[in-house]
């Protein structure tokens, strides 16, 4: 499931989240970090693996993970 | 496969007319399963006019009414009750029920093991977080011996139930336990629930912090994900550990896997059958 | 069948249980969900043989009577004409689920077959005891349809009207019959197709998107499509906005609890059945319901043979009260004699009305014996 990195891009509702840390605490790549107002934000998407944890432990359903869409060589 | 069926999917099942994020605590589990069944819908791919939620009352029963099927939400523990009646009448629809710890063994206890007995074709998910969350934290019969609510504020003297241990004594065709921390695993335990003829039933172990974690040493809703990713160990593993090393551990994966036919197989089987010797 | 000749009527030697069964069926009953308690049992036993055999019927014992209430209302939402059956203590734990069936709308016909109380008290002696119980006995500020029997014949009719009335006002419907009109055999009519009147469930034709589950419509009853049709929606036990979702809002709240009364309340002459025996005339009226009735009729010709005008006011519906036909017999006659084996259940409903202008005179007995003609006719000679 783990890509390569640079490949993913992170959405992440703030509307939706309650900053509860789950994405923070267990993202492998540290990509998500609580901002100032104890929401969760992306700081370092181009690390991400999309492995998926984050989206699929997201109580909120706040987060999404894509694959970058690039036009065809 | 192994494709994230990420939350853009989860999305389109979400009453776009209820206001999010839902009513239910931050770090709560209760999301996280919820998810976990819709994406086991979406890979079955279950019509939404054909899937009915029937939820009880709870934290758990709140999830109903955000989902985009046919949703009841009923009376605290009587949820398979309702479910079995819809099942019996419209034996088509897949009829799932949520329930919490308090709600599937306490007050309904005896629906449980009856729903079970009798092997009617409902998957029921058993939402446990070992504690009685929307009334404020009370002690429920799955809270830990020793652990601490507002109703046993100097330690739990009871035992609390192994729910799987339970519905299989009961009879139930298919009993596994997952937990929020394992919500892949999860996908797959409960895509082979709603798959099994009969009565199915999944634990979901699913932390809430707001009414027992902060009671019982957790600092925060992360630590007890932390605890889950710790002692949930895969059943087969797990038998093969001494009894320290099962201490402060409990089982995940599948302990029931049986076959019977559903109550509601059998008897439209029977309908069929008297009505050949009528004409 | 050759024209002009009318098939003929079904005659039946029934219990007023099996005659239950009878009814239920015409009515178009597809689903049973219940547990055994005397005196009601008979209406499980029958419906256990002939559910199965119907080509859509459903048969289902339960765990206990919550969970037979439970049930009920399931295959209510599902689309069935559900039903289930019960005596006094059974009663008491389906309060539960009436209440719930009040919120959501469920239509389902309960049958008590009263028995002596409180608790396990007499379970095979006859009584009326659970009459307020019947209409207030679930929490909560809500209508009630309770309707009774008398005879055999009438428990196959009420059961029908049960059913129906629960269909048009998408309500439970309590049929409250006593132990004596339960296990009383005698010969019953099976009307013919065209003698009886089955209403059937109005469901939305709306598409799916348009429908609001709890909405106001003129007779205050919403449309109700069985789960599974395409119209997707939410039911809770909760109070609801029309959407079904939960709401506080009070002008919502307020909303709901008063098209659920009134649903009901504007179709009170609908919704009240009685009979008037020798009324016309008469000086001292008795009100009865159930088997008492019965004794009452020969008690009331007894009184005219013995020269005082007596009159029956037989009440078929026991709430919503009958008012106006209580009213009505109040205008002429000085005294009204309500005998019941309560302490005093509906008598206090005829006090309630009363303008002053009657004596209403209670008779009373509770001890698991029927009331006789004789005690109903000195009454009657006494008032």
């Amino acid at each position: 499931m783990a890509k390569e990195k640079g490949n993913s891009k992170v959405t992440i509702y703030p509307d939706w989240c309650k900053g509860c840390g789950i994405c923070v605490a267990f993202c492998p790549a540290k990509v998500i970090e609580l901002d100032g107002q104890g929401k969760a934000r992306v700081v370092r998407e181009e690390d991400c693996i999309h492995c998926g944890f984050c989206e699929l432990h997201c109580p909120d359903f706040a987060i999404v993970v894509t694959e970058i869409e690039r036009c065809p060589k | 496969m192994s494709e994230v069926i990420g939350n853009h999917i989860i999305h389109k099942y979400l009453r776009h007319n209820k206001k999010f994020p839902h009513v239910l605590c931050p770090g709560c589990g209760h999301g996280i399963a919820l998810g976990a069944l819709i994406r086991s819908v979406h890979c079955l791919g279950l019509e939404k006019d054909d899937v009915v939620i029937v939820a009880g009352i709870g934290c758990s029963g709140r999830l109903a009414v955000y989902v985009d099927f046919n949703t009841v939400h009923t009376t605290h523990g009587r949820a398979l009750t309702f479910a079995t009646g819809i099942k019996m009448a419209k034996p088509h629809l897949k009829v799932i029920c949520l329930m919490g710890d308090g709600d599937a063994l306490s007050i309904g206890g005896n629906h449980l093991i009856h729903a079970a007995r009798r092997n009617i074709g409902i998957t029921a998910l058993v939402l446990n977080n070992n504690i009685y969350g929307m009334t404020g934290g009370q002690c429920s019969p799955t809270t830990p011996h020793g652990s601490f609510s507002m109703t046993s504020p100097y330690g739990q003297l009871e035992k609390g139930f192994d729910v799987a241990e339970l519905a299989r004594a009961a009879g139930a065709n298919f009993v596994a336990r997952g937990t929020s921390f394992h919500a892949q695993q999860l996908d797959k335990l409960l895509i082979q629930a709603l798959q099994h003829p009969g009565f199915s039933m999944v634990e979901v172990v699913s932390p809430c912090h707001t009414q027992y974690g902060r009671k019982n040493k957790f600092k925060g809703a992360v630590d007890m994900y932390k605890w889950l990713k710790k002692s949930a160990t895969p059943v087969e593993r797990y038998a093969e550990l001494d009894e320290t090393g099962q201490k402060d551990r409990f089982p995940i994966g599948v302990f029931v896997d049986n076959d019977a036919p559903g109550l509601e197989e059998q008897y439209y089987a029977l309908k069929e059958k008297m009505r050949g010797r009528k004409s | 069948m050759a024209a002009g000749r009318k098939k003929k009527r079904k005659e039946l030697f029934a219990l007023g249980n099996e005659a239950v069964v009878e009814g239920a069926l015409l009515a178009g009953c597809s689903f049973y969900g219940g547990y055994p308690i005397t005196p009601s049992s008979e209406i499980m036993e029958v419906m256990a043989q002939r559910l199965p055999k119907n080509d859509n019927g459903v048969f289902l014992q339960m765990e206990d009577e919550i969970a037979s209430m439970g049930a009920v209302i399931g295959a209510s939402l599902a689309g069935c004409k559900a039903m289930t059956a019960t005596s006094g203590p059974g009663f008491s734990l389906m309060q539960e689920h009436l209440g719930y069936a009040c919120m959501v709308e469920a239509p389902l016909v309960l049958v008590n077959v009263m028995r002596g109380g409180p608790s396990t008290g007499l379970p095979t002696s006859p009584a009326q005891g659970d009459v307020q119980q019947a209409r207030w006995g679930t929490h909560g500020d809500h209508s009630m349809i309770v309707l009774s029997a008398s005879n055999v014949q009438e428990c196959l009719e009420m059961t029908i009207t049960a059913f129906n009335m629960a269909e048009k006002y998408r309500t439970p419907v309590v049929l409250l019959l006593d132990e004596i009109t339960a296990h009383t055999r005698e010969k019953i009519t099976i009307p013919r197709e065209d003698e009886y009147e089955v209403f059937n469930r109005v469901v939305p034709t709306m598409p799916p998107e348009w429908y609001k589950p709890f909405e106001e419509t003129v007779r205050g009853v919403p449309p109700m499509p069985p789960i599974g049709s395409g119209y997707r929606f939410h039911v809770t036990g909760l109070t609801h906005d029309p959407n079904g979702f939960p709401t506080s809002r009070p002008e919502e709240v307020a909303d709901l609890m008063e098209r659920m009364f009134r649903k009901i309340d504007q179709f009170l002459p609908q919704v009240s059945l009685y009979e008037e025996y020798l009324c016309a005339d008469a000086d001292v009226c008795v009100v009865a319901y159930g088997s008492v009735a019965r004794s009452a009729e020969y008690a009331v010709e007894q009184a005219r043979e013995r020269g005082v005008k007596a009159g029956l006011l037989k009440l078929k519906t026991l709430f919503p009260y009958p008012r106006a036909a209580t009213e009505k017999v109040m205008g002429h006659a000085r005294a009204l004699v309500v005998p019941e084996m309560n302490m005093g259940q509906i008598s206090r409903e005829v006090k309630r009305v009363n303008n002053g202008r009657a004596t209403v005179r209670a008779l009373n007995r509770v001890d698991g014996q029927i009331i006789t003609p004789s005690e109903i006719l000195k009454a009657i000679m006494q008032v």
